[in-house]
């Protein structure tokens, strides 16, 4: 234990990222930078109930920064693969670790959200890439350039459209109500009297969040958001 | 009260094992679970079959040495109870019963309910110590520990390292256990000074046995017979980055 041997840096990231706490720290942090980012796209997304012009101009902004936009992307899209790559690899340790399977098994005592994590995670990963397929590369919908609120009123008032989007961020919200407790456990930050008030906290931080997502498509559904503006 | 019991059999580490059906007659409710399998292994032993193997010695919930899953739960339906301190009052005639070892890749089975936890052994090795001679009983009221600390080092001193939190983990994780170990030493005076040169190895040697990883369920803490807190798992967690990345 008492080794002298200094590892090189190069070693020590390798060793680090080596371990289960490693890959998992590396898992908690890229999901506080996801997670920073839902929030702000939320806050983005909500400029929607404010009229066509807001919400438009507000598109118009954010590609008006091309360096600003470039950088997050480029920081999503590795904090994604990381996020996905150690949860993948970690999967398989798990499954090695349990090779021979129980024939019964009780799982009861963790949480849904927290029992369903491989699930909630690739179908929320699907979306996001049909997501993008639609609003961001305009693949898919009934979609123009230049037109983002239109876009999205066009979209929702689909019906199909709107129920993978509900489905997807019902899921989202119990990823995170997991999740987001989680980060905190595995870069070790809670302790025994912050612990219950941070999963409660991440429970209720979830249920805002798939409700601000979920406005949306229900309010165009519903008819509150048209294209000529919010009733 | 009768039971039937479906208990893996497997005759050793290399045989095939599968699920058997015995039926336990005219069980009393005052029995300890492992009684009952005594009583089950007479009738066994008396029709010249092999007794079905199972692990145990204090029998008083303290030695870590009984455990397996009973209906897909470690130790059994009692909170903070271990096998042997699990009574049959609290089953119901008619009731059936699955038996089944710790399922881990690290804890490969020995026979029947048995399994080889000897990983557990060489984590500790790994850094459950201290290095320095810390005196004998009188030298430790020279060394003040904070009554907080204290506390906290015996909560995780508890584990009795019988595999319950590896067993009940979906991923067949040890860090509840390698946590208790390093927060029951990193927390005090005399262990704090190597507590990341002792996070660091134990969570080597966790890897090293075949341990899944954490994914912070707590299906382990909710089978711990000791109670121990996922408190340990974060505390791990810490020691480990702190002294890693710091």
């Amino acid at each position: 234990m008492s080794s002298l041997a200094v590892p090189a840096p190069i070693d020590r990231v390798f060793r680090f990222y080596q371990t289960t706490v490693g890959k998992k720290a590396i898992m908690a942090v890229t999901g506080v930078v996801l997670f920073a980012f839902i929030l702000g796209h939320l806050a983005g997304n909500l400029q929607v109930f404010e009229g066509q012009a807001k919400f438009d101009n507000y598109a118009i902004f954010l590609r008006s920064l091309p360096a600003a936009l470039w950088s997050a992307r480029i920081v999503l899209l590795v904090c994604v693969t990381l996020h996905i790559v150690t949860t993948v690899q970690l999967a398989l340790l798990g499954k090695s670790a349990r090779a021979v399977s129980y024939v019964k098994k009780d799982n009861a005592a963790a949480s849904y959200a927290s029992r369903t994590m491989y699930w909630s995670g690739p179908i929320v990963g699907a979306f996001i890439v049909y997501h993008l397929a639609q609003f961001t590369f305009l693949l898919t919908g009934p979609v123009m350039e230049g037109h983002p609120y239109d876009n999205v009123v066009l979209s929702f008032q689909q019906w199909p459209i709107s129920v993978f989007y509900i489905i997807a961020m019902v899921l989202l919200g119990m990823h995170l109500s997991h999740g987001v407790w989680s980060m905190f456990q595995s870069l070790g930050i809670t302790s025994p009297t912050r612990s219950p008030f941070i999963k409660s906290a991440a429970r209720l931080i979830a249920i805002v969040i798939t409700l601000g997502f979920l406005s949306i498509p229900i309010a165009v559904l519903a008819g509150f958001v048209t294209t000529s503006g919010a009733r | 009260m009768n039971l039937t019991l479906h208990v893996w059999r497997q005759k050793n580490a290399a045989a095939k094992g599968g699920m058997t059906r015995y039926e336990a007659k005219d069980v009393s409710p005052d029995m300890s679970f492992l009684e009952m399998l005594d009583v089950v292994n007479e009738g066994l032993i008396a029709k010249g079959e092999e007794p079905i193997a199972f692990e145990h010695d204090c029998r008083e919930g303290i030695c870590g040495s009984c455990g397996f899953m009973i209906n897909g739960v470690a130790h059994g339906p009692q909170r903070g109870t271990t096998v042997c301190q699990l009574h049959m009052r609290h089953y119901r005639d008619g009731d059936v019963l699955f038996l089944e070892p710790w399922r881990a890749t690290a804890f490969p089975v020995i026979k029947d309910l048995v399994v080889d936890r000897r990983p557990f052994d060489r984590i500790i090795a790994a850094g459950g110590y201290i290095s320095a001679s810390t005196g004998s009983a009188r030298d430790g009221n020279t060394i003040l520990v904070p009554k907080q600390a204290a506390d906290k080092a015996m909560d995780a001193a508890a584990c009795i390292g019988c595999g319950a939190c590896v067993a009940a983990c979906p991923n067949a994780a040890a860090a509840l256990f390698t946590g208790a170990k390093i927060t029951h030493l990193n927390i005090l005076p005399q262990g704090a000074p190597e507590r990341y040169s002792r996070a660091r190895s134990m969570v080597g040697q966790m890897n090293a046995e075949g341990f899944g990883q954490c994914t912070n369920i707590g299906l382990c803490e909710a089978v711990c017979p000791k109670e121990i807190k996922l408190e340990v798992i974060n505390k791990m967690n810490r020691d480990y980055l702190v002294g890693v990345l710091a």
